[in-house]
Formats: structure tokens, C-alpha cells, sequence
């Protein structure tokens, strides 16, 4: 009986992948471990191994088909004894499922130019791209220009960085500006602060914020504070950027989010961007910036396409919200990866006559509290959605300065969406829980709209 | 404390040894100053005293030239005035004044001179010790052959980052100094009650460091180990490890009830192996200098200390709206 064999899920976020290789062909007898093919997801090019052995009766994807999702067979492998059954099915026959390459997302629209934007012209030309190949774009701009730009961190340069965001700088700039730390976070951060004060422009990437926990005494008390105790001789220009909050399935010690944490704090600045055109244009301002920047990122961004100006230098102010959709009964303030939810829940909202107007914060210091005001006086009700953790949360505070400031405007409560109050569980179903959904979105917008 | 006495001493001349003593005592008289400050309400907080470890900074200034960096701890009125920092400006920040080196919002824990590439000033114990060798990062990054004094005492020693750091800086081949200042005590517990190694700067051979343990109530001894560092240092061989044998004699800080001493002890280093007087002795007895001189050298550093108070006094407090600047650079 052939056993069909399925497109491997390799990370926690993986949902399709490139088939790149096949290292088996029809016929073939393979071992238990035996490499059978080269699958290319967008954080590494793996190798997939047989885990039974047997013999290789068909190949069911051609080699170089993109977005393969997670699950789809991809061979037929027959014991001994059916090989001449696996002859009759030549490959080109059994790719059936050309679907699958037909819909992947790599064919590069055309000639597209933009809307108005105030962070752009109308008629730029726009390309799309991931955020991660926004943040790469961004560094190596940065360090073109600028020479004592460096970036340094865990696996950054050989490993071509473990989301990939360092792909190819170690390649274009070498191992004196792109620098392999050992696994030592305290350690390197303090030396990268102080690098900063000699002179230098450092990038730290953390393989996530949570290890940075490990670092957080020189984030603040060295790279925040030290200006304001030095009378301003001694400001930090550095950034500390990698992902931060809840990828998938990966527990609570690595997922946590952190931006109430570090917006929190006098002396840094913090970004926290959504799009792949805010990644690009926000990190090249962070690493232009004379201060200590963090840089929040998020893993299951990483992969989504944005539309990004095609300009030789394209940078996007701190301080400046985005109105990503204009509506005239609810504001819904968010940044980062909440996006996705404030932006899902509008077009759902949409279809039940609530025209909710979405604010994309960016950055979280410092806020763009005109914008917020702005908008909820125009829509005169507000929910806040964000993944951390409700306690002090970014939407508390917001709440806290719509009630002071716009208090005479509002007609319901600020609601605040946030994920739970709770360790980041494991358990699919309970993971799903914890987080904040649209649903819950739509449930508040509702319940200030009084619907 | 038993220190192994370094036989060789280095060729000093007499302007040079007349110079330790100046520094040196400048050191102490601005320390004793501060004290008696503290004392009258015009120093708030924490102030720790570098009394009695005069001869560390003093002797491994001797051996640095333009471009060399310095960092250390909050004990740091010693290393401030020893790379040439103004008494008076480091005397009015202790006051908390706009005459401050941070205009009256760092303290005495809290200073920096980018002029004098001094970098603080650290109030997390043990913090100063990857911020120095980032220093040195950025000088080797840079291509000049400048070195970092990065200054530690033994109760920082036993901090994790310290050797976070030690393998990085050998691994990257920073041109960076550790300088122990092995003061016996960590606020109020000796080296006998925190760690069973024998010698810290021993700890760095599991790094790969070179290093060497240091009489450094002896400024002499003191220079010639920092020549030798700063050699190996600007050779490009990477860190080098001084763990200097020193003694505070005065409290932690402000606040401490000196339980966990006895007052012979404090009184047997004071009378034995002082740093100051073993310089005083070498001038006198070799005839290098006068009574009368020396005496000379106590006028003028005492007038040069009271102006610094004086200055601390009269400086103004800092501006109402100083509060919301220096925040970003």
C-alpha cells in the first residue's frame, strides 16, 4: 500500500513553503532519515528527511513549486513489490496539484503606484514586499550610508539570522560590521550600549524580546537613562530590534509582548510598526536616531506582503499615527500585529453599518496623542486593541488620556481589547483564547456603539 | 592583607613622583571635603568615598595617553579627578548644582566628561563592565589604538556579566583593561565570606586573559603593571586583567555602621601601607623634596579643594525646567 507523504511544517509559524529540491527520484529506495527533499519556508531552507523507508513511487509536487501549504502530500512512497505500479505514474502527471504553485503570492504586480499618503507622494511607485524584507532593506540602506552602522546579535551573520531578517548583510559588509555574539545577552547588549558611546550606530537583534529580558538593565539603566544623568553629553544611538509577543505554539516564555513595558520608559523611544512600508521607513529613522530605539517586531508579520514606496530613501517620521481606514462612529487604536484585528474587525463591522475609523499608532514613544484625540472627538467612542497583557496596558493609557483630555466627547466607556491575563498557554484551542480576536473587537465596538 | 611586593620599581623622576603626590592627595583632601559636606546637608544620598585606593587610579593614569577611556562604578570621584576633571564641577554636582557635570541631575554616582572620555559613573554594580568593553568595541571598530581603563571592585567581580564579558572581549580581542580594585569588602562582606577562588584575576584564564595581581596601595608598582597592560593592550592582544590589592578606609558609603570590621584593621593599613605617605617617604628620604615643599603641595591642594566647595555652594540649583530637557539627545 503507498503511503503518501506530506508537506512538513518546520516552524511554528509555517503554513506553505517552496518545494526547492527534490534529492529522491521515482524509483528510488530510500532509508528511514534519508534526505528527500530541500524545502524552503520563508525563515531557512531546510532539509526533510524520510522518517520510513520504502520505495519512491511518485513525485507529487515539481520541484520549484511555490506555496505549498503545510500538509499537502508531496510524494507517494510504495513498499517493495509496488514499484511497478510508482512506474506508471510519471511525475509531470501526478504534479497534479498545480494549483498549489498557481497560487502562490510570487507574481510581483504591475507598475503600482500610490494613493495619497502623507508619508509619501500620490503617484509613487510602490513594490510589494514582506516586513522582513523591509527590515532587511532598511538595515542594509543604513549601512551603505553609514559606516559605523553595525549590526550584532545571535546568529545574525553565518546563520543569515534566525528569522532571516540578516539574509545576505553578512555576505555585502563581512563579519566586522555584522557581528555572531555568543549566546550571551547581558553580556552583548552592555557592550553594544557602551560601542554607541564610542562612536558607533549598533543594531542589537534579540531572537526575540523575551530574551531580552536578560538584557533589560542596559536597556534601560545604561542606553535610556544615561543621557538625562550625563546633563546630555552622553546620548545612545542604538537600536534593539527583534520579534516580540505571541508567534504560535511556542508557550509563555516566548511570547510575550513588551511594548507597555518599554513605552513605559522615559529615554527610549519605541516602534512598533504593522506594515511592511512602516517597518522599512521607521527602522531607518530609528537607526538615523541619535537615541535608544526599540524595535518591535512580530514573527507571523514577518511574512506578510505590504505594498512599500519604491524610493531610494523613504524614511517615516516617529510621532505619527496612520489613519489606515476613515469612518465616522468608532476609533480603533492599535499598532502592530493588532492591526490585523482592528482592520478585520472594520470590514466585518462595515457590513453591519458601523463605519469604524482605524488608527495605526507605529510608535508607541512617542505617541501621536493629536491623531487619537482627533478622531475619537469626530467618532466620540474608542476601543484600544493590542496583544499584551491587560494590566498597564498601551489602551489603558489611552483610555486614561481620552478621559482626561476628551472626557466632554465621548458618549460610552474607552473599551480596551487586549490578550488575556494569563501565561501564554500551549494547547492550540487554549492559545486561541488568550490572544485577542476580531471577534472580541467587534463585540466591543458593539458594546460602545450600543448595538 | 598579604600582597605580593612587586621588587622592580619604575624610573620615576622626581616631577613625576611630586606629581602622585599631588594627585593623590588631591583625591583625599576632595573626598574628606565631600565628607564633612555630607555631613552639613549639602550632599544628599549615596557618596562613596575612594579614601585610602588613591594610588590605583593615580598610577594607571600615568600610563594613558589622548583617546584612552575610562569607566567605572559609582565610587568614581577618584578616577574623575585623576583623568583631570574639575574639582569644582565634580564637587558641584555632589551639591547637586547647575555648576554640576550633569547640571545637577546625575549625582555622585552619576558623571560623565566626553572631553576627559570619562563614561561614568554606574550605579548597577558590575554594568560598567560590558559598557567598557563596548568602548573599546567601538575604538577597535574605528582603527585608532586606543585603550579602556574598565575599573571594578571584588564585589563586582562575582557578577555574570563581568564574564559574559571577559570571553567576548578575548574572543574579539578588545583593547580593554580590567581593572579590580580589590578593596576586600563588597559593602560590608569580605572576599572570604563571597567566593572560594583564590584570586580574581586568576579568573580569567578560563578565558584566556592574562593578568596579575598588583600591590595597589603602591603607586610605582601600580604604573608598571599599567605598562605593561597598556602594552599588551595596544600590541592588539586583546584584555588584560589588574586586580589591584587595595583598602577604603572610610564606610561603603555615607551610611555604613562598620560592623563588619574592626577598627585595628582600618587603623594597621592606614599606619603601614597608606599610599600617600609611602610617596611622601620616597621624596623625603631620597631627598627629592623638602618638608616645606610638601607642605607647599598641602596648601595648595586644601585651597584648591575649599574653592571646589565653595564653588559647589554658590552654584546655583538647576533651573525648574531642566527637568524636561536632556531626556533625548
Amino acid at each position: 500500500m503507498a503511503t503518501e507523504v506530506l508537506m512538513p511544517a518546520l516552524s511554528p509559524t509555517m503554513e506553505e513553503g517552496t518545494l526547492a529540491k527534490w534529492l529522491v527520484k521515482v524509483g528510488d529506495v530510500v532509508k528511514s532519515g534519508q534526505i528527500l527533499a530541500e524545502i524552503e519556508t520563508d525563515k531557512a531552507t531546510m532539509e526533510f528527511e524520510a522518517t520510513d523507508e520504502g520505495r519512491v513511487g511518485a513525485l507529487l509536487v515539481a520541484e520549484g513549486t511555490a506555496g505549498v501549504k503545510v500538509n499537502t502530500p508531496i510524494l507517494l512512497m510504495s513498499e517493495e513489490g509496488e514499484a511497478v505500479a510508482a512506474k506508471a505514474a510519471p511525475v509531470a502527471a501526478t504534479a497534479a496539484p498545480a494549483p498549489v504553485a498557481a497560487a502562490a503570492p510570487v507574481a510581483a504586480p504591475v507598475a503600482v503606484v500610490s494613493k495619497a499618503s502623507p508619508d509619501w507622494a500620490e503617484g509613487t511607485p510602490m513594490k510589494t514586499m514582506t516586513v522582513r524584507e523591509a527590515l532587511r532593506e532598511a538595515m542594509a540602506e543604513e549601512m551603505r550610508a553609514n559606516p559605523t552602522v553595525m549590526l550584532m546579535g545571535e546568529e545574525v551573520g553565518e546563520y543569515q539570522g534566525a528569522y532571516k531578517i540578516s539574509q545576505g548583510l553578512l555576505d555585502e559588509f563581512g563579519p566586522k560590521r555584522v557581528v555572531d555574539t555568543p549566546i550571551t545577552e547581558m553580556g552583548f547588549t552592555g557592550i553594544a550600549v557602551g560601542a554607541s558611546w564610542g562612536g558607533l550606530n549598533p543594531i542589537v537583534e534579540f531572537m526575540t524580546w523575551n530574551f531580552a529580558m536578560q538584557a533589560i538593565d542596559h536597556i534601560l539603566n545604561s542606553a535610556a537613562k544615561t543621557n538625562y544623568m550625563s546633563g546630555g553629553q552622553m546620548g545612545a544611538p542604538i537600536v534593539f530590534r527583534g520579534t516580540n509577543g505571541a508567534a504560535a505554539r511556542v508557550g509563555a516564555q516566548h511570547s510575550q509582548d513588551y511594548a507597555a513595558w518599554y513605552a513605559a520608559i522615559p529615554g527610549l523611544k519605541v516602534v512598533m510598526p504593522y506594515s511592511a512600508a512602516d517597518a522599512k521607513g521607521l527602522l531607518k529613522t530609528a537607526i538615523r536616531d541619535r537615541n535608544p530605539v526599540v524595535f518591535l517586531e512580530n514573527e507571523i508579520l514577518y511574512g506578510q506582503t505590504f505594498e512599500v514606496p519604491d524610493l531610494p530613501d523613504f524614511t517615516i517620521p516617529f510621532g505619527k499615527a496612520r489613519i489606515w481606514r476613515e469612518g465616522s462612529d468608532v476609533t480603533i487604536v492599535s499598532f502592530g500585529i493588532g492591526m490585523k484585528y482592528a482592520l478585520e474587525a472594520a470590514d466585518i463591522l462595515a457590513k453591519d453599518g458601523i463605519s469604524a475609523e482605524v488608527v495605526d499608532l507605529r510608535t508607541l514613544r512617542p505617541i501621536d496623542y493629536d491623531t487619537v484625540l482627533a478622531s475619537v472627538m469626530k467618532t466620540n467612542r474608542c476601543v484600544t486593541v493590542e496583544e499584551g497583557f491587560p494590566v498597564g496596558s498601551i489602551g489603558d493609557h489611552l483610555a486614561s488620556t481620552i478621559m482626561q483630555r476628551a472626557f466632554d466627547y465621548l458618549d460610552a466607556p474607552v473599551v480596551t481589547c487586549t490578550g488575556k491575563d494569563v501565561p501564554m498557554p500551549y494547547a492550540a484551542n487554549l492559545e486561541k483564547l488568550a490572544l485577542v480576536t476580531t471577534a472580541e473587537v467587534v463585540a466591543a465596538v458593539k458594546s460602545v456603539c450600543y448595538r | 592583607m598579604a600582597v605580593k611586593k612587586e621588587p622592580q620599581k619604575s624610573n620615576v623622576s622626581k616631577e613625576e613622583l611630586l606629581g602622585f603626590y599631588r594627585e593623590m592627595l588631591l583625591i583625599r583632601r576632595f573626598e574628606e571635603k565631600a565628607g564633612q559636606l555630607y555631613g552639613m546637608g549639602l550632599i544628599g544620598g549615596f557618596c562613596h568615598l575612594y579614601i585610602g585606593q588613591e594610588a590605583v587610579v593615580v598610577g594607571l593614569e600615568a600610563c594613558t595617553k589622548e583617546g584612552d577611556k575610562r569607566i567605572t562604578s559609582y565610587r568614581d570621584h577618584g578616577h574623575m579627578l585623576a583623568c583631570g576633571m574639575d574639582p569644582k564641577g565634580v564637587m558641584a554636582e555632589l551639591t547637586g548644582r547647575e555648576g554640576g557635570y550633569s547640571k545637577g541631575k546625575g549625582g555622585s554616582m552619576h558623571m560623565f566628561s566626553k572631553e576627559k572620555h570619562f563614561y561614568g559613573g554606574h550605579g548597577i554594580v558590575g554594568a560598567q563592565v560590558p559598557l567598557g568593553a563596548g568602548l573599546a568595541l567601538a575604538d577597535k571598530y574605528l582603527g585608532n589604538d586606543n585603550v579602556t581603563f574598565t575599573y571594578f571592585g571584588d564585589g563586582a567581580a562575582n557578577q555574570g556579566q563581568v564574564y559574559e564579558t571577559y570571553n567576548m572581549a578575548e574572543l574579539w580581542m578588545l583593547p580593554v583593561i580590567f581593572v579590580i580594585e580589590n578593596n576586600q569588602y563588597a559593602m560590608g562582606t569580605s572576599v572570604k565570606r563571597s567566593t572560594k577562588s583564590g584570586t580574581f584575576f586568576g579568573r580569567g584564564a578560563a578565558y584566556g586573559i592574562p593578568g596579575e595581581q598588583v600591590d595597589g596601595m603602591d603607586v610605582l608598582a601600580v604604573k608598571a603593571a599599567g605598562e605593561k597592560a597598556v602594552a599588551h593592550c595596544r600590541a592588539g592582544q586583546g584584555p588584560y586583567i589588574l586586580e589591584m590589592m587595595t583598602y577604603r578606609y572610610r564606610g561603603h558609603s555615607m551610611s555604613d555602621p562598620a560592623k563588619y570590621r574592626t577598627r585595628e584593621e582600618v587603623e594597621k593599613i592606614r599606619s603601614e601601607k597608606d599610599a600617600i605617605e609611602h610617596v611622601r617617604d620616597l621624596l623625603l628620604n631620597a631627598g627629592l623634596a623638602s618638608d616645606e615643599d610638601l607642605k607647599a603641595i598641602d596648601r595648595e591642594i586644601k585651597e584648591q579643594v575649599n574653592a571646589s566647595a565653595e564653588f559647589a555652594k554658590e552654584s546655583p540649583e538647576p533651573a525648574l525646567t531642566e527637568l524636561w530637557t536632556d531626556i533625548y539627545a
